[in-house]
């Protein structure tokens, strides 16, 4: 202590530069700190112990132990087809939008003329989002009036009934939300750029068509972009909500009852807080192993120039 | 022989040619493809009644009429102010917050920086439901429910995102310039105010559309901490109409038109920043 107190008179420095810095560095850290203290980890145990109680917050309050796990796994029918469908909408969309955000992001990165407003055209749908566009989707979808069925009828095609069938539900919130891709595209277009021509130019030296620097050349290098974007994205539809919400209401039949959606009813219609909240964990523990999963298997896929 | 290798050349030129073409072609079908939905929302918001559900489906509106964008009994010009109110407030708590913990992160010293940095990197990841209902009990013991405050909050915390996005590019400025401003008798908290905040202008900038875009955007926070109509954002104050006005889709087209415009706009201006927010978080990997 001697060491950092000097002397406490007057306007002197009493703490030494190390300590002051310090000091000032876990003060700037304070809205950080308590929001986390407050918001995350205080209510990431809270809710954990509240997914041990039957209580509605108001009236009962009831130690329950596991049983909401338990009831969770093998008799809530509705809690298992919620995680199958949100895992279903997952891993339908995130391959598919990577895929696509990278196809066009390769189409763009050609040098042709206007990129920029073409790259304005593919990525403005991403930027709104929410409500707004649920709605015009949901007119889109309409399988008498919509303008997607009345341009497949021109061509001769009859159009399923999209956001009102079982089968074609979940694949509608899959194409919408390909249409929101351009984010991915660009990262991609702006990774695609990082890559170095040096090396497309040995390939070409060395005999590659275009084909084969792309599979030996670009793709190699994306796959960190690759793997960042997918853990981004697999984390963000697992919580997928305002769609299902908006366009289908969970429907039809519960074939878009997403995992946040029921958890929503479960929590702020029918009051089951405690029920709500071991769902919640369900969902956290499901997207952490996910997520695990795709880091650690990236080992054999992915590749760090440099290393 | 040298003609041999000429045709040879046109081939090779003439192929070329056409794979640029269809280059072209896909791009600007795909383009098209994208643009479509939003042209369908112009023009249905334009259209007389009568004309929107003709079929085959009409493009050009006979008539433009704007009766459309008249909402009878419903307070859409408050639910905009709403919306704006909400977005500012966050915004400036984001700038402000995120600016000082990451300004922490990448110029100050402390002990177990690197690890207190990774448990932010770790509550980017964290799925928002874990939290949500104990929050929920927080905010309604405090009485906080129907107000702003609850969606203020996320945003005077510092987000994860924005500290992350804001340390990578503290981190790109000079030490240089921390150490010679310490010379001349520069305090710790007049680094971060007179030199990292004026020289990270355009990352602030970021900072800003993002979190204005995700504010005005957001559905769900609004739908569980407000109530009373008057209060809605434009998002809730949609759902709203979404049963009302469920024949009337050139009210609802011209209503989400008005939703979504003022992002548009923002976007038509300051294209660069929403590219590169998405660019530093993205390539990082």
């Amino acid at each position: 202590m001697a060491a950092f107190v000097r002397r406490m008179t007057g306007r002197q420095q009493v703490l030494s530069p190390w300590l002051r810095e310090a000091l000032f560095g876990y003060m700037c850290l304070t809205p950080w700190l308590v929001g986390f203290l407050a918001f995350t980890a205080g209510p990431m145990l809270a809710s954990f112990g509240l997914s041990l109680l039957r209580t509605n917050l108001l009236t009962v309050s009831e130690f329950v132990g596991l049983k909401w796990y338990n009831d969770l796994i093998l008799v809530d029918r509705l809690a298992t087809k919620a995680l199958v469908n949100t895992a279903y909408y997952t891993f339908a969309m995130v391959p598919l939008a990577t895929a696509f955000a990278l196809g066009i992001a390769l189409l763009l990165n050609q040098g042709i003329k206007l990129q920029g407003l073409w790259r304005m055209v593919y990525y403005l749908p991403s930027v709104v989002s929410g409500v707004a566009v649920s709605l015009l989707w949901w007119w889109l979808y309409q399988p008498d009036m919509g303008l997607i069925n009345s341009l497949l009828g021109q061509i001769g095609i009859k159009g399923p009934r999209w956001i009102y069938s079982e089968a074609w539900a979940m694949p509608s919130l899959i194409i919408m939300a390909l249409w929101g891709s351009g984010g991915a595209m660009l990262i991609f277009l702006a990774g695609l750029r990082g890559i170095p021509t040096a090396l497309y130019e040995a390939a070409e030296m060395d005999g590659a068509g275009p084909f084969r620097s792309f599979w030996n050349i670009t793709i190699p290098m994306l796959t960190p972009t690759i793997l960042f974007n997918m853990v981004m994205n697999i984390i963000g539809s697992f919580q997928v909500f305002t769609q299902a919400f908006v366009l289908t209401e969970g429907g039809p039949n519960n074939a878009t009852l997403t995992m946040v959606l029921y958890i929503y009813r479960k929590a702020f219609q029918q009051m089951y807080f405690g029920y709500a909240s071991a769902l919640a964990w369900v969902l956290f523990v499901v997207i952490l192993v996910f997520s695990l999963i795709a880091i650690r298997t990236s080992g054999y896929w992915v590749y760090y120039a440099g290393e | 022989m040298e003609w041999a290798i000429d045709i040879q050349v046109l081939r090779y030129r003439v192929q070329r040619v056409l794979l640029r073409a269809l280059l072209y072609v896909v791009v600007a079908i795909g383009g098209f493809i994208f643009a479509i939905p939003f042209v369908w929302m112009v023009r249905t918001s334009l259209m007389p009644m009568w004309q929107i559900y003709v079929f085959p489906p009409q493009w050009i509106p006979a008539e433009i009429v704007l009766d459309n964008y008249r909402f009878p009994g419903l307070p859409f010009p408050r639910w905009a102010l709403n919306s704006t109110i909400i977005a500012m407030l966050n915004v400036s708590g984001a700038v402000v917050t995120s600016s000082i913990v990451a300004f922490a992160f990448a110029r100050i010293r402390f002990p177990g920086r690197e690890q207190l940095f990774l448990v932010v990197l770790a509550t980017m990841m964290l799925p928002g439901q874990v939290t949500l209902i104990p929050t929920y009990v927080i905010f309604s013991r405090l009485g906080w429910l129907d107000t702003y405050l609850p969606l203020c909050i996320r945003s005077w915390i510092a987000n994860p995102f924005h500290v992350f996005m804001l340390r990578q590019f503290f981190m790109t400025l000079h030490r240089e310039l921390d150490d010679a401003a310490r010379i001349d008798g520069c305090s710790l908290f007049g680094l971060y105010w007179r030199i990292a905040l004026p020289l990270s202008l355009p990352a602030l900038g970021v900072v800003c559309i993002f979190e204005f875009t995700f504010m005005w955007n957001n559905f769900y926070l609004p739908l569980i901490y407000l109530n009373s109509v008057k209060k809605f954002p434009i998002a809730l104050g949609l759902r709203l109409m979404q049963g009302q006005y469920r024949t009337n889709m050139g009210g609802m087209m011209a209503a989400a038109l008005l939703a979504v415009a003022p992002i548009l706009i923002m976007f038509f201006f300051a294209q660069r920043y929403f590219v590169q927010g998405i660019v530093i978080t993205g390539i990082k990997g």
